[in-house]
């Protein structure tokens, strides 16, 4: 039956070459431009970290004191709190972050250095967040603690100072100072940089930094400390003004985040609890003076940030609103379509067809317009992403159409052109049949 | 021509003409929008920044040992003179499109009276110059202008808009502003223009304070390059070979090195992109809305050819059958614009509550009818030339 529907389908499509070819393309290009920014916004927006992202938190607390008191949580913590919290390894893994830049290059190479993003952290960072080894493996506890000169580099600064060789072991130079290469990332992308957002809140929409790639230098934070001066670091806001700062151990500023991995509801409980504790004990050390705290999970935190580029996300609901368009439009030209063949259709009513099969009839067709859609809005969705990618934006790279977004683009497109089959089928299963039989 | 049988034909067909009512409702509403938005994101890039662009140039150096900035600043000024075509080089803190310290201030030491995020720039003596900056009052910063007067107040230049603000009904010149933990400043002259480093659409894109410094109390190593424009990019390409010999202990930091023209384009590349999108759906969304309204008119034509036969054979001219479905078209234009002007709002205030725009103008929604009816005049021509096309004859044809 299916088949015979499928058959009348393409004949009658065929009839109106004109009229076929401007409903599919009007279909594809609603398709085109809303699955594009859609895709867009399903890379910006997803999971970085899928399966353990679940179970990552960013404790928060509020270390700030007059006179510039804050009356909520801050994004980031002093080095004390973040220590002091870090250091009581509560959760089961913990890690500390923090970000610089850094000269990179070579013992003795005489080529010029290279500047390169740092991330000052701890030993855990890497099994926390599932980062990926090439070659040798993150520095050890003890390194830590003895403020070893040991780094780890990412895939690409691995390529360009040794040309992908394994370099574990090997020396390297940051602003003057050397340190010995303890492991070689693969090439890892984490998107958006998720444990580094908390300046998306302050950018106002002009997010697409945070989407840069990983930082290419990983270095034990205590061994940073040794090796940049105070403030050398971006620090997020310091709560005394004017205050010489000498050491970032005791700046009245907030400029480490923490990350701890919990599993399971208890575990996240007791960790709140902990860190209740923590403020309260603090409070009464006269050290904090609000005892705010907040326990976001990994995607919560992103959120919060308003991570996704202002422009993406308006760039998507306008694309949704031309889709809606083009539906709409869609709906006119197939009601169109069906009822100049009323007689047709009143035919084969007088001749035994019930409304119900000239209803599947007509269904079938705008299906198969939306199926013919799907697969030109699919080629113009390539073509927009591939836009995308030209254009000089961090996340440019990102933007690739995933199986899930592909099958969508279809799925889209048939139920869409079935949606708006569905009122002018009813309306050509609802033709008075003399009428039209009289008229012929 | 009369539109009562005109309104009596389409109350006939009331479900096509409700879906074309509300296709054209909802075009209309994107239309406006989409336009008002990107003419926003036109006056961004259009943006004057008060300085001479096109010979200016930024050098920024990073990754140094901070205790040897007054040397590496040596060296590094050294290299960049030595580059020919450019004819000065001057130390500063912070530029438009590139970066700038923001700080409040106010007209009294305890802001009480409003405080005022500004940008805060920086430069040695000449800097101001340099940047082409123009003076409506006060003069050029001299040697004298460097150090602090005897109360210890800084000398600084604040652009018009924010002397507008800070004092509406006085001369800004001589008045003294507090910022930050109680320092003092003096204001000694007022610029016409100078945008703050991160611009944005609002009434404070101006609200700048430039200070002159001594070398030695510059906490930055970013060098500005004036050259003639068409000898900017040669000399750019010098730089990197100058600062590699002269400072290897320092690195370039090139999201902050270039011309400035550049930088700006940088800055506002999102804006253009944004633009440019809306722009291709707005044009698309036409294109797809004047091909339903010649699908729809062109299936009534065909379904009406026996009527327009009998009003043709009782003498109705082709000019009365070609004014039919133009007034149609007309009304129904017409009467999506009612929905669509409600719908243009709601989606307005959508966008106001989630991207910082301001109300929706009138303006558009005028704007968005008479594009809009254009199109439908346009859309419809095509199949009402065929209406009136059809001979008396087939009155006479069952």
């Amino acid at each position: 039956m299916f088949v015979h529907y499928f058959d009348l389908a393409l004949r009658s499509l065929r009839r109106n070459k004109v009229l076929t070819a401007l409903m599919v393309l009007a279909i594809a290009v609603g398709i085109g431009a809303s699955m594009t920014m859609l895709t867009v916004m399903h890379v910006l927006s997803g999971d970085p970290l899928p399966g353990r992202s679940g179970q990552l938190y960013h404790p928060q607390v509020n270390p700030t004191l007059p006179p510039r008191f804050q009356s909520g949580p801050i994004s980031a913590m002093d080095y004390r709190s973040a220590t002091d919290l870090w250091g009581a390894h509560r959760a089961e893994r913990q890690a500390l972050i923090a970000n610089g830049s850094v000269r990179v290059n070579l013992p003795e190479s005489g080529q010029p250095p290279l500047a390169r993003q740092l991330l000052l952290t701890t030993s855990e960072f890497f099994p926390m967040f599932d980062v990926p080894f090439r070659y040798g493996g993150g520095w050890s506890a003890s390194d830590e603690t003895s403020h070893a000169r040991v780094a780890v580099i990412s895939a690409e600064l691995n390529q360009r100072l040794f040309g992908g060789a394994d370099s574990v072991g090997r020396s390297l130079r940051l602003n003057g100072s050397e340190v010995r290469i303890a492991g070689v990332l693969e090439h890892w992308r984490p998107a958006p940089r998720f444990y580094d957002v908390w300046s998306g809140r302050y950018l106002k929409g002009r997010t697409s930094s945070l989407y840069q790639a990983a930082e290419d230098v990983y270095l034990p934070i205590f061994t940073g400390l040794d090796m940049f001066a105070p403030m050398e670091l971006p620090v997020h806001f310091c709560w005394a003004d004017g205050t010489k700062i000498t050491s970032m151990q005791s700046a009245p500023c907030s400029w480490i985040s923490l990350w701890v991995q919990l599993s399971g509801t208890e575990a996240v409980r007791d960790y709140q609890r902990f860190l209740d504790g923590y403020v309260q004990q603090q409070k009464q050390a006269g050290r904090y003076q609000g005892e705010q705290t907040w326990l976001p999970d990994l995607m919560q935190w992103v959120e919060w940030n308003h991570v996704v580029p202002g422009n993406v996300r308006m760039q998507a609901w306008m694309a949704v609103a031309f889709l809606l368009i083009c539906l709409i439009n869609t709906m006119c030209l197939l009601l169109s379509k069906f009822l100049r063949r009323s007689g047709e259709i009143g035919v084969r009513r007088a001749m035994g067809a019930s409304r119900r099969t000239v209803f599947a009839q007509c269904l079938v067709e705008a299906g198969v317009i939306g199926l013919a859609g799907g697969i030109v809005g699919w080629l113009l969705t390539l073509l927009g992403l591939w836009l995308v990618r030209r254009q000089p934006e961090a996340y440019a790279d990102l933007a690739h159409l995933d199986l899930p977004m592909l099958v969508g683009t279809f799925v889209l497109a048939v139920v869409a052109s079935l949606l708006a089959g569905v009122l002018p089928a009813l309306r050509a299963s609802r033709v008075p049949i003399g009428l039209q039989i009289k008229t012929l | 021509m009369q539109i009562r049988p005109v309104f009596s034909a389409l109350r006939h067909h009331r479900f096509t003409t409700a879906m074309i009512v509300l296709e054209i409702a909802l075009a209309c509403a994107v239309l406006c929008n989409a336009c008002f938005v990107v003419v926003g994101q036109l006056r961004m890039l259009r943006i004057q920044s008060g300085i001479d662009e096109s010979s200016l140039a930024v050098v920024t150096l990073g990754n140094f040992d901070r205790d040897r900035l007054a040397d590496i600043n040596a060296r590094a000024l050294e290299g960049l003179r030595g580059i020919d075509g450019v004819t000065t080089v001057n130390v500063v803190e912070g530029l438009p499109f590139v970066d700038a310290g923001g700080a409040s201030v106010s007209v009294d030491p305890e802001g009480q009276r409003g405080r005022y995020a500004a940008d805060f720039y920086f430069g040695d003596r000449d800097a101001l110059r340099t940047l082409g900056v123009n003076l409506l009052e006060g003069q050029m910063p001299h040697d004298e202008d460097l150090s602090a007067t005897a109360d210890d107040t800084q000398r600084v230049y604040i652009t018009q808009s924010l002397a507008r603000e800070l004092w509406p009904h006085d001369d800004a010149l001589g008045k003294s502003m507090w910022c930050c933990n109680g320092a003092r400043f003096r204001v000694v002259g007022v610029m016409r223009q100078l945008i703050r480093a991160m611009p944005r659409d609002d009434g404070a894109s101006n609200w700048s304070v430039f200070t002159a410094k001594r070398l030695g109390e510059m906490s930055s190593a970013q060098f500005l390059l004036r050259a003639e424009p068409d000898r900017l990019d040669a000399a750019l390409r010098q730089v990197r070979m100058a600062m590699a010999r002269q400072v290897p202990d320092a690195t370039l930091d090139d999201s902050a090195t270039g011309k400035v023209g550049d930088l700006r384009d940088r800055y506002f590349h999102s804006n253009r992109a944004t633009a440019n999108m809306l722009a291709g759906t707005m044009l698309a969304l036409l294109g797809v809305t004047a091909l339903g309204i010649v699908g729809l008119t062109g299936y009534w034509v065909q379904q009406r050819r026996k009527q327009i036969g009998v009003r043709r054979a009782l003498g109705a001219t082709r000019a009365d059958i070609l004014h039919y479905f133009q007034t149609e078209n007309f009304l129904i234009v017409a009467l999506g614009m009612v929905p669509g002007g409600l719908l243009a709002y709601l989606f307005n205030m959508a966008l106001m509550k989630h991207y910082e725009l301001p109300r929706l103008p009138v303006f558009y929604l005028l704007i968005a009818a008479v594009v809009l009816w254009l199109l439908g005049q346009l859309a419809v021509l095509g199949p009402a030339m065929r209406a009136a096309a059809v001979p008396p004859v087939v009155a006479t044809r069952s």
